[in-house]
């Protein structure tokens, strides 16, 4: 449990193309205490849905529509994407 | 300024969008929908999107390309939904001064895209099977292992 003086932050997860099916939904909510990274997220994606456990630990990530590093801060009300292997052109 | 639709592309509209008069050289690609002989029977690909994102990355690529080459007029779609085999799922047309810049400048639209756009595809089959593409070399069958 959260410590009376901790932080929660709501991020917004979203899942696209073989993860959508993987986690068998398209998006989903993680409330999580700050401070915490997009790993610290992706930690508690994979224990929040059966299927999502089939997520590679370190995928490629987006938050609020950027491209970021797994170590990046995440922030109350952020958007996070996983994104599998990239095959756009 | 929307890059991404469903319907099929043509360069003419590109072209037209590019052109100016102080461009000498017009550079022109396009990528399509491939069924080469270790394809296996590709009949269409499926394109998916994460659409704001794959907006706002083009945006990011075509605002870095007029940066680089300052007199460019550059024009960027992308397809999605199901692409039938030999049609184009990105088309891309780059105006210049001198050709050199438009060559260069279109591979670099292109090649970013390759590794940044936030787009995905199922290869579906003549035997009635799809696949998801991973350029990085790994296939997977549709739907959990």
């Amino acid at each position: 449990m959260m410590s009376p003086s901790g932080t929660l932050g709501t991020v917004r997860v979203r899942f696209f193309a073989r993860y959508a099916e993987l986690a068998g939904r398209s998006e989903g909510t993680v409330t999580i205490p700050l401070p915490a990274t997009v790993s610290d997220v992706m930690k508690q994606v994979r224990d929040a849905w059966p299927g999502a456990s089939a997520l590679p630990a370190q995928p490629l990530a987006a938050l609020n529509l950027r491209h970021v590093r797994l170590d990046a801060p995440v922030s109350d009300g952020d958007e996070l994407a996983l994104l599998p292997p990239l095959a756009g052109g | 300024m929307t890059y991404l639709t469903t319907s099929p592309l043509t360069l003419e509209s590109l072209l037209a969008e590019v052109s100016a008069p102080h461009c000498g050289g017009t550079c022109a690609f396009l990528g399509t929908v491939r069924d080469g002989p270790e394809d296996g029977g590709v009949t269409a690909i499926e394109y998916s999107a994460y659409d704001a994102m794959a907006e706002a990355e083009l945006d990011r690529i075509v605002a870095e390309t007029r940066r680089r080459w300052a007199d460019a007029r550059v024009a960027v779609r992308h397809r999605l939904g199901l692409v039938p085999a030999e049609e184009a799922s990105i088309a891309i047309a780059v105006a210049t001064p001198h050709r050199a810049d438009a060559f260069a400048a279109c591979r670099y639209v292109i090649e970013e895209v390759k590794t940044r756009l936030p787009v995905w595809k199922k290869e579906l089959r003549a035997d009635g099977t799809a696949t998801w593409v991973d350029p990085s070399g790994h296939p997977s069958m549709v739907g959990p292992e």
